[in-house]
């Protein structure tokens, strides 16, 4: 096998692995990485932010203590996202700074005696490597052949400078990984996106129906928030998963289906809404469309066909259903957030967008919401190039109805094929840790092989730096400027994040980072600014307010300019589709040449001895980004495997017993991970919590605690609507031996 | 099937998982009080019954490292402290609901006392014994003339002693393996039989050791007794007191209970003593160590053990 | 005046916000907490019940840490609140052992830690930093004597149960079931 051209580094040598080694353990044990603050004394300052550990981004103050050492973050009572009250990972954000095995002076990638490291080096210097090698490339392969991978708020400032360079492959993970079946569906319905913080009323919905969707153990604050408000108001709530999550026990109905089967229920359920002539005929009169051709298509899928798919009994498909009819329209199928599940994601979430508007949800109290947003103009600037290729080009007839850059399609078109010619040369990844992000290890270690460049900008010594050319450390939420948060609510408003104190260490915010880069890209047309004070208060100006009154405020509530809440009792609506209707029957995606109505097709189930593997989430930490951090990983520091305790009879595990995890196609789990015996989980699957198993030593509190799912998911199913990677068809079995071991033996 | 977790990662030291807050330094600080109120009590006793010269190691030279033993008590108590500082603390009040304050007190009572009572014996056992000070010569003089009075007072200290070591456990009823009152007069009796044992061992005199032995037999008796009568009450109580005898009716305690505590420390010495009484011989010092011993894991394994038991919901 | 918690396991989520809000609020050190979620699940695949219930300190009426205090470092304070005077403390854990709920621990400075119902915000008219953060907002504080606080009103509407009661230590910590 030929010498990898990036071999993966640990970030070890040259300098900084003495200063880290001997920060001790036992003092942040005793306290010492917490502020001395004497509780009770009052704040002698706070300053806004909102919080980066979450896309939730709620506002709030961070309160320092006398020694002007940051003391605690406390919610914004003004804040519509939060309403005052951060969630665990928000309350905890200080551990981001805290953290003493973060990011902490540029990193040079250098050959010296034959081997690979990392070399400590100046901002100057690391930024020249940067721009002198985006710049190469842009000359030799054009600016396309780069692409910016980005999850978080630096994202803008990044996507700007490579917009300036003249490239648009600007890619989320949280399109192709998580939600974008569901914003697909949706537009193919309603001509509208859910987007984030998603528009869904909880607050007065009347049944609330979730399915797969563990909300309390996704904290996604304002949801949890209302799912609280809805329970003591007496909704009912109806949870479909394979697993008794948290949700399931607060339901009236817990629905312990099959996995893989949601399309079967859903199908059965508008069945009985359409036969029992249980929808809202009015709504569905005068803005849907196709509802003969959805009623014809459904005729054969009964509660009883469901039942020999789903395993859930037909009396339960119609005693739910009939809830659902109760409340409608103060209904909602939630349409999910990481959707991203079979392949047929944007079908299944085409049959929940279709349940809703058969109840007459849309639009309605209890329902979905009209979301509202104060947009914030841009700094001035000379008009970005044009690109004169796309991802799109190295994907030719495939995934149109995305919306989004498909993250995976880039990752799959840096890898070069004959027919291709759009390759990627370069990657500028910015807070996002691809290796546990983007499913198929292999594939994406593969495409990062075929890398000429790679700049990873971070805060933490994730797993995706020891690929990286360049190392650049950005400093946390904490300690900078970013964009005014902008999203969507019930009411628009708008939120600054300032920083509360300098930067630790030799960080830098990303504002900073990419006028720098800018600068010396020759891109300094496109940036007429300095500092990015000035690029805040002019924007802020423009909406009739400024820096200096955010900075006291932190968030500024604007009144709705658009239309109501909810839909006006028969208000004419010219919805954003082809049809101007409720499209029950897409012609978008017949036009496409797919299922314009969602269709149940069987998936791969586990062979004897496997079982599937599912994931979720942890309230107290946010994807891989968060396993690190002091104050969260005190909470919860390591996953374990949920299993059932007939399965564990079968293998003979016992509660905390170390197992090692093997795919269908081989792959071992790294490290072990321990067993917890729960009825709470379905004999055919097992359970574990996302973002664990990190294999960096640098990484101190979080390196091999827990197994990663992610290097088992390398059976991804994607989604040919939208490019979307189902992850869920993948199955696992037990090694109770440690079968790294054996290898070496042999 | 029932799960219970704590899920938000609780680890606190010296409490999870599961609470461990006195390790050996507080079950050996109370068997050296157990041991010590067990000597000094039958100094006391036997001085009151004129057999001082009789029973000289009972009276005169045994009690001389019970000032030994409490000072090791005591060091070792003060090494359990988290707080160590703040020590002085005890002797700034009496609180007489808290255990712990009046067997502070108690000590501090009963410490002094067996370095007086050493002191006017001192002469008898070294005889070239100086104390260098005249006022020294006159005080021990002084206390001399007393003793019938220090017995009696020493007496009466030991058995609060002796109980207090005990009682300190049981007065906690968080932990249902303490929470019976049987363990006052339990680790009394084993404090005495420790005591007795300890004389028996160190005595030249074989009346004494005959003596001691006997007494050391009828303690036997009465602790075995009293532990029947522990795993009674607990069997016939509540839940979770049923599941705390479990811990040594089956538990992980039950091996080291039923053979050191119970076997090495009463049932084996209680044979053999009945061995020699028959007039065979046996070295004095093999019973009586086994009874001290197991006396010491009497306390260790009770202390242990109890930690472990709690009330579960 | 009687200060007591309630806490509703029908909405807790067990997100253990909580736990990291107190350990913020009163710079409890890492690796230690006052506050913890414990999760309890009953029955067999499908039919299954979970409770979930924030717990801390009891702030119990008869507190059994208070009676075995050598040196009275354990005391009520206002409203019933039990707290530790630092400086009081001599470290023997007898009040650790003596609680039935496992509420205190050796502080690594020395002293013996625990819940103060936040008794520092509580003076000033703010409620407990777990009550003020947490996002379902399950947890009520107040006084029990004042029948217009927050916890006076949810327990006269709700069922509620406290934990161990059999244990006598008559506990201040409600929950709602």
């Amino acid at each position: 096998m030929k010498q990898s051209r990036r071999e993966f580094l640990k970030i070890s040598s040259l300098g900084i692995g003495g200063v880290t080694l001997a920060a001790p353990f036992f003092n942040w044990a005793n306290g010492a990485i917490v502020s001395d603050e004497t509780p009770g004394e009052d704040f002698v300052n706070r300053t806004p932010t909102y919080c980066e550990v979450c896309f939730w981004k709620c506002a709030g103050w961070v309160y320092k203590n006398d020694k002007g050492n940051i003391w605690k973050i406390i919610g914004n009572d003004e804040d519509p996202h939060c309403n005052g009250r951060l969630c665990p990972r928000g309350t905890g954000g200080l551990g981001m700074y805290y953290d003493e095995d973060r990011l902490k002076t540029p990193l040079i990638r250098k050959t010296i005696d034959g081997k690979q490291q990392f070399v400590e080096a100046s901002w100057d210097e690391a930024l020249d490597v940067v721009a002198k090698n985006l710049n190469k490339l842009k000359e030799k392969y054009g600016p396309e052949c780069t692409a910016l991978f980005t999850h978080g708020s630096g994202g803008k400032f990044f996507g700007d400078l490579l917009k300036a360079f003249g490239s648009t492959n600007i890619t989320a993970p949280s399109f192709a990984q998580c939600r974008g079946p569901r914003e697909v569906a949706f537009l193919a319905t309603y001509g509208e996106i859910i987007a984030s913080p998603e528009r869904v009323d909880i607050r007065d919905t009347k049944c609330l129906v979730l399915i797969g969707s563990h909300i309390g153990e996704n904290m996604h604050n304002g949801q949890v928030q209302e799912m609280s408000d809805a329970i003591d108001k007496g909704a009912t709530i109806i949870t479909v998963d394979p697993r008794f999550s948290t949700a399931a026990s607060k339901s009236k109905h817990w629905l312990p289906i099959k996995p893989s089967t949601d399309i079967a229920l859903l199908l059965a359920w508008i069945h009985e809404v359409i036969y029992n002539e249980w929808y809202d005929k009015k709504y569905v009169d005068k803005y849907c469309y196709g509802l003969d051709e959805l009623k014809d298509h459904v005729k054969n899928f009964t509660p009883e066909w469901a039942y020999g798919i789903t395993t859930i009994k037909p009396h339960v498909i119609r005693q739910t259903a009939k809830e659902m009819v109760n409340a409608s329209p103060a209904v909602i199928i939630h349409p999910g957030r990481h959707v991203t599940w079979y392949g047929d994601d944007t079908q299944r979430l085409r049959a929940v967008a279709i349940l809703n508007a058969l109840l007459g949800s849309w639009g309605r109290r209890g329902g979905f919401y009209s979301p509202e947003k104060k947009s914030l103009p841009s700094f001035p600037h000379p008009e970005f190039p044009k690109p004169k290729k796309t991802w799109r080009d190295a994907h030719p007839g495939k995934y149109n109805l995305a919306i989004e850059v498909v993250s995976n399609g880039i990752c799959d078109a840096t890898i070069p094929t004959p027919d291709n010619d759009c390759s990627f040369k370069a990657w500028i990844v910015n807070g996002t840790n691809l290796i546990t992000t983007l499913p198929d290890q292999k594939n994406t270690l593969e495409a990062i092989q075929h890398l000429e460049f790679m700049v990873v900008i971070d805060t933490m010594p994730m797993e995706i730096t020891g690929y990286a050319d360049v190392i650049l450390p950005e400093c946390t939420y904490l300690e900078r400027y970013d964009y005014c948060r902008t999203d969507q609510n019930r009411e628009p408003s708008i939120a600054l994040r300032m920083p509360a104190t300098e930067p630790k260490y030799n960080t830098k915010p990303d504002w900073w980072i990419v006028r720098q880069l800018a600068h010396k890209m020759g891109l300094d047309k496109f940036f007429k600014w300095n500092d990015i004070e000035e690029v805040l208060d002019w924007q802020l100006k423009q909406v009739g307010t400024s820096l200096e009154e955010m900075k006291k405020i932190g968030i500024k509530k604007f009144p709705r300019e658009y239309d109501d809440l909810y839909f006006v009792e028969d208000q004419d609506i010219d919805f954003n589709t082809n049809t101007g209707k409720i499209e029950l029957y897409s012609t978008d995606l017949e036009a496409e040449g797919f299922d314009p109505m969602p269709v149940y097709t069987p998936h791969p189930e586990p062979d004897p001895g496997f079982y599937r593997l599912n994931y979720g989430r942890h309230p107290a930490h946010t994807f891989s980004r968060t396993a690190n951090n002091p104050n969260l990983t005190d909470l919860f520091d390591e996953n374990v495997l949920w299993v059932n305790p007939i399965v564990a009879k079968e293998w003979d595990l016992k509660k905390g017993q170390e197992i090692w995890l093997e795919n269908q196609d081989g792959i071992l789990s790294t490290f072990p991970i321990k067993v917890r015996v729960t009825e709470r989980i379905r004999h055919d699957s097992v359970y574990m919590v996302h973002g664990f198993g990190h294999d960096n030593k640098k990484l101190t509190r979080s390196y091999g605690k827990g197994a990663s799912d992610t290097e088992l998911i390398s059976n991804v199913l994607v989604d040919p609507i939208m490019g979307g990677t189902g992850m869920r068809s993948n199955f696992v079995t037990f090694k109770l031996e440690n079968p790294h071991k054996k290898e070496v033996a042999s | 099937m029932k799960e219970e977790l704590i899920i938000s990662g609780r680890m606190n030291y010296k409490v999870d998982p599961s609470l461990h807050i006195w390790g050996w330094e507080i079950p050996l600080y109370l068997f050296l009080g157990g041991l010590a109120a067990g000597v000094l009590f039958f100094a006391g006793l036997y001085y009151l019954r004129g057999k001082e010269n009789e029973y000289q190691s009972a009276v005169k030279w045994v009690p001389m490292i019970t000032p030994f033993l409490l000072a090791i008590g005591l060091g070792a108590l003060f090494l359990d402290l988290h707080h160590k500082p703040y020590f002085w603390r005890l002797y700034t009040t009496i609180k007489l609901q808290s255990p712990m304050s009046w067997g502070a007190w108690t000590l501090m009572v009963i410490t002094p006392l067996s370095i007086i009572w050493s002191a006017t014996y001192i002469k008898d056992v070294f005889p070239k014994w100086d104390w260098k000070y005249k006022w020294v010569d006159d005080l021990v003089a002084y206390f001399i003339e007393y003793r019938t009075q220090l017995a009696w007072i020493m007496i009466i200290f030991s058995v609060i002693l002796g109980i207090y070591t005990g009682i300190l456990l049981s007065a906690f009823n968080a932990r249902p393996l303490w929470n019976t009152s049987i363990l006052g007069p339990l680790f009394l009796t084993s404090g005495l039989s420790a005591g007795a044992a300890l004389i028996m061992m160190l005595s030249k005199n074989p009346l004494e050791r005959i003596r001691f032995s006997q007494i050391d037999l009828m303690l036997i008796a009465v602790e075995l007794t009293m532990v029947i009568h522990m795993f009674m009450g607990f069997r016939a109580s509540t839940e979770v007191q049923i599941e705390a005898a479990a811990l040594f009716l089956g538990g992980p305690y039950t091996l080291s209970f039923w053979i050191f505590v119970v076997f090495i420390g009463m049932l084996l010495p209680a044979f053999l003593e009945i061995w020699e009484l028959k007039g065979n011989h046996i070295p004095a010092y093999i019973p009586a160590v086994m009874i001290i011993s197991g006396s010491l894991m009497l306390r260790f394994i009770i202390v242990h053990a109890g930690q472990a038991s709690r009330y579960l919901y | 005046m009687r200060y007591a918690m309630a806490v509703d396991t029908k909405k807790c989520v067990g997100c253990s916000d909580c736990v990291v809000a107190c350990q913020t609020e009163n710079n409890v050190p890492i690796g230690y907490c006052r506050d913890w979620v414990v999760e309890i699940t009953h029955g067999t695949y499908p039919q299954l019940e979970l409770e979930i219930r924030s717990e801390r300190c009891n702030h119990c009426d008869n507190s059994p840490c208070v009676r075995c205090c050598p040196t009275g470092a354990s005391h009520y304070s206002d409203g019933g609140i039990v707290l530790v005077t630092e400086d009081k403390c001599i470290g023997c854990g007898a009040c650790i052992s003596s609680c039935p709920y496992d509420a205190r621990y050796p502080h690594p400075d020395g002293h013996v830690d625990k819940c103060t119902f936040c008794i520092h915000r509580v003076q000033k008219g703010q409620k407990p930093a777990c009550v003020e953060v947490c996002p379902t907002k399950c947890m009520y504080f107040g006084d029990l004597d004042d029948p217009n606080s927050d916890v006076s009103k949810v327990l006269k509407k709700r069922k509620f149960k406290t934990l161990i009661p059999e244990a006598g230590t008559k506990p201040q910590l409600y929950f709602l079931i």
